[in-house]
């Protein structure tokens, strides 16, 4: 008989042993999950529904996913931040007619439940099938759009992996959180997240004590981390950071932090799924991996990123367009520029600024900044300009706040000139105390 | 208007155009409000760049109100361009 990849399916994997899912307030035992649930009896109720999975707490909604994958029909995972004026309408989109809460019910639903831990006994099983997992794509404005996976295009292809102590800075509920917690499940080892509202240096020291081995974030997370005294409070041996550019600074950084520690940086997004991993300590990636052919394959198109892969969405849902073109390519909307045999990510089609009809990408004027002595981290955006139409203009966060003077702006926009065409050096610079990061741990954007 | 505005604005003009010649390694001949703008050996980043510094030092940005055909050409004409009569 036809048996899909469930959750549960992953977790037998390796055994579930005595590993766990652990936040600073919550411990979820995957051997557990046999004969508990969170939803105790009732879970019964949510058998073959299509259910919103609106949950505040890290922990209550993985233990949720893990007792739903099978059971539902459809599991909407809402991230945190989620604007709630669009939650009703993707419910609606999405046919759900169940929804999981924890304090107030944010929309009206036929059926509707609370999770609670500790588990309490699960009650009847029920046949396992295939559930979709919809995931609302990152990074526009407007009401978002649903990519609909399954665990298949999720995580088939993880394969057996040595023993791994793993811990995120992510959220689980978003698509870079939810792969490292696929992996966790999959492999053989536990999986620490962050409680809510915890301050980055007590979770460092908590993971730090748990020994985990793999540590994973944004590049944004990692300088937080690095700030927080991440080089004493942990000592992996795998770093990965995906979600944002990893510039040459920031992976020096971590290399400098973790000596001995494989660093990786890999491409991934919702709609394509994990497309690859860079572990030569370079950003980019090496430019002939755009002929290489099978499971994900790449290509070029007026310098933005295309893929073909199984891993991607099987479809959006909200979209103008199809998610892919006749060939099966999407296109991710990252533009990519080939230097010296290797592709280096120049930024979003959209974020470009164009100054008087020349294109900048916000973020290569941030990695020349990034690495000037003395700069902590650069956040780069357009300002209006009735000459130009726009001007580049940088915040800057310096190592020594102290230091913010005229004279430095004038030094650093200097530097900046002496490395890039006049019109990409910043036209202002402002120093800031801190920039802003969205909840999804990446720097936060103008407009 | 008082003499020490209409002098503080042509100063700060003045220090600015000095500002951007120097941050974008150009030579300026001597600065007199005859001078026609374009052949000052300032380029339109320059001047772009010149704007929005005049913008954070005055906190106005005349030439986002009027037409390029209003723009003005000489020195003179900048300088009078931000001093808060002209709005």
């Amino acid at each position: 008989m036809f048996e899909p990849l469930t959750l549960g399916g992953l977790i037998a994997r390796h055994g579930a042993g005595e590993r766990e899912i652990s936040t600073r307030d919550h411990r979820l035992r995957l051997a557990d999950f046999a004969a508990l649930s969170p939803f105790g009896p009732e879970r019964a109720r949510l058998a073959g529904r299509s259910v919103v999975l609106a949950v505040g707490d890290m922990a209550k909604a993985a233990a949720a996913l893990i007792d739903l994958d099978g059971l539902a029909r459809r599991i909407f995972l809402v991230p945190p931040g989620f604007a709630p004026d669009h939650l009703a309408q993707a419910a609606e989109r999405l046919e759900a007619d169940a929804l999981v809460y924890e304090d107030v019910p944010p929309f009206a639903a036929e059926v509707a439940l609370t999770v609670t831990l500790p588990m309490r006994p699960r009650g009847e099983s029920f046949p396992m099938r295939a559930t979709e997992w919809a995931l609302p794509t990152s990074g526009t404005s407007g009401p978002p759009k649903l990519a609909i996976h399954t665990l298949q295009t999720l995580a088939g292809a993880l394969g057996p992996t040595p023993h791994q102590e793993w811990a995120t800075f992510y959220d689980v509920r978003r698509y870079g959180g939810l792969q490292i917690f696929l992996r966790a499940l999959a492999g053989s080892g536990s999986l620490r997240v962050a409680g809510q509202h915890e301050p980055m240096d007590s979770f460092l020291a908590r993971i730090g004590a748990l020994g985990v081995t793999h540590v994973t974030g944004t590049p944004t997370h990692w300088r937080k981390a690095l700030i927080a005294g991440a080089a004493q409070r942990i000592a992996p041996q795998y770093v990965r950071l995906s979600g944002e550019i990893a510039d040459d600074s920031a992976l020096s950084g971590l290399a400098a932090a973790f000596p001995g520690a494989r660093v990786e940086h890999a491409y991934a997004s919702t709609e394509a799924g994990v497309v690859f991993g860079v572990t030569d300590g370079r950003s980019g990636f090496p430019a002939d991996w755009l002929t290489r052919k099978g499971e994900v394959e790449m290509r070029l198109v007026e310098g933005a990123l295309q893929v073909r892969s199984a891993r991607r969405a099987l479809r959006l849902i909200g979209a103008d367009g199809p998610l892919v073109d006749e060939d099966g390519f999407l296109d991710t909307g990252d533009m990519v520029e080939i230097r010296g045999g290797r592709c280096y990510f120049q930024g979003r089609r959209g974020g470009i600024i164009n100054v008087g009809g020349a294109k900048v990408h916000p973020e290569v004027v941030e990695a020349v900044l990034n690495a000037l002595p003395g700069v902590r981290v650069a956040r780069v955006f357009a300002r209006a300009n009735p000459i130009m139409g726009a001007l580049v203009a940088a915040e800057i966060v310096l190592d020594e706040p102290g230091l913010a003077s005229r004279e430095r702006e004038r030094e650093i926009v200097s530097a900046a000139r002496a490395q890039l065409p006049p019109h990409m050096a910043p036209a202002r610079v402002a120093f800031v105390a801190e920039l802003p990061m969205t909840s999804a741990g990446k720097l936060k954007r103008h407009g | 208007m008082s003499t020490i505005e209409k002098m503080s604005i042509r100063e700060t003009v003045l220090a600015e155009i000095r500002a951007v010649a120097a941050g974008q390694d150009k030579s300026l001949p001597s600065l007199t409000d005859d001078m026609v703008l374009l052949e000052s050996g300032l380029d339109s980043l320059c001047f772009a760049i010149l704007v929005s510094r005049l913008e954070d030092e005055t906190g106005r940005d005349p030439f986002a109100a009027a037409r390029a055909s209003d723009f003005p050409r000489t020195l003179g004409e900048l300088v009078k361009f931000y001093e808060p009569a002209h709005v």
